[in-house]
């Protein structure tokens, strides 16, 4: 379990039907990939987060598969047409089974 | 142990032409591009990958891939230890096929960008990003 996993999303407040809005989401997590050694010449194991997923009222928006060249702390920008109010769910998997949601509630404008 | 003259040439050519190969297109990237496009021709146009030209950090560069019409695209860096980055795949509420993130690379490579679009043809584009201190620790 990676410490102070934190999500953090910017999604509208409010849309129109139809109408397209740009969202940026950012995790903090050490997305530990791998290939790095300690210092006793140890590998340190990989350890990251591997998918992202948002959805909108259960239709997904984006689904992102992620390999250890994500760089730490995970950032996404991308684009979501609404057809209406409605809530977005972001959820991040990890390597180590955790999984990480966050929810945001879009009203009509 | 002492080296000639010609040893030492020899050492350093060895030692230069390995530095150069892990950053050519390798033998993983090519079968990870064939498993992606899943028999399909790969074709060019269609696919934008925005990448710096130089990468001062090799553990953030921004990139952002662009493909109108596709269902997925799957992002290779060729030089890193592993290639593969990430592979975006695009829902009906996508507002448009487009996606940035940021990534690691070990050192001076090409970015791929290979995109499936919805009538199962596969496109490609590649850039080459500049990387001053690469992103792989060590």
């Amino acid at each position: 379990m990676a410490d102070n996993v934190k999500p953090r999303v910017r999604a509208p407040r409010s849309t129109a039907a139809g109408e397209t809005h740009t969202l940026k989401t950012l995790i903090s997590h050490p997305m530990e990939s791998g290939q790095r050694k300690d210092s006793d010449g140890n590998t340190i194991p990989r350890s990251i987060i591997h998918r992202f997923t948002c959805e909108f009222d259960g239709e997904t928006v984006i689904d992102v598969t992620m390999e250890p060249a994500i760089s730490t702390n995970p950032y996404f920008e991308f684009e979501a047409k609404l057809p209406g109010a409605g809530e977005f769910v972001f959820t991040w998997y990890d390597d180590d089974g955790s999984v990480y949601t966050e929810t945001a509630t879009v009203e009509a404008a | 142990m002492i080296f000639s003259r010609r040893e030492t040439l020899a050492l350093g050519l060895g030692a230069a032409a390995l530095g150069v190969l892990p950053f050519r297109v390798n033998a993983a990237t090519e079968d990870a591009i064939a498993e992606f496009a899943g028999g399909a021709d790969v074709g060019e146009g269609g696919v934008t990958l925005i990448a710096p030209e130089i990468a001062e950090n090799g553990n953030t560069v921004p990139i952002e891939v662009d493909a109108p019409g596709a269902t997925e695209v799957m992002v290779l860096a060729a030089g890193n230890p592993l290639p593969g980055v990430a592979t975006f795949e695009f829902g009906p509420l996508a507002g448009s096929h487009h996606a940035s993130t940021r990534i690691r690379l070990a050192g001076t490579q090409d970015v791929i960008a290979v995109a499936k679009m919805a009538d199962g043809s596969v496109v490609q584009t590649s850039a080459l990003v500049k990387v001053t201190i690469g992103g792989c620790g060590g």
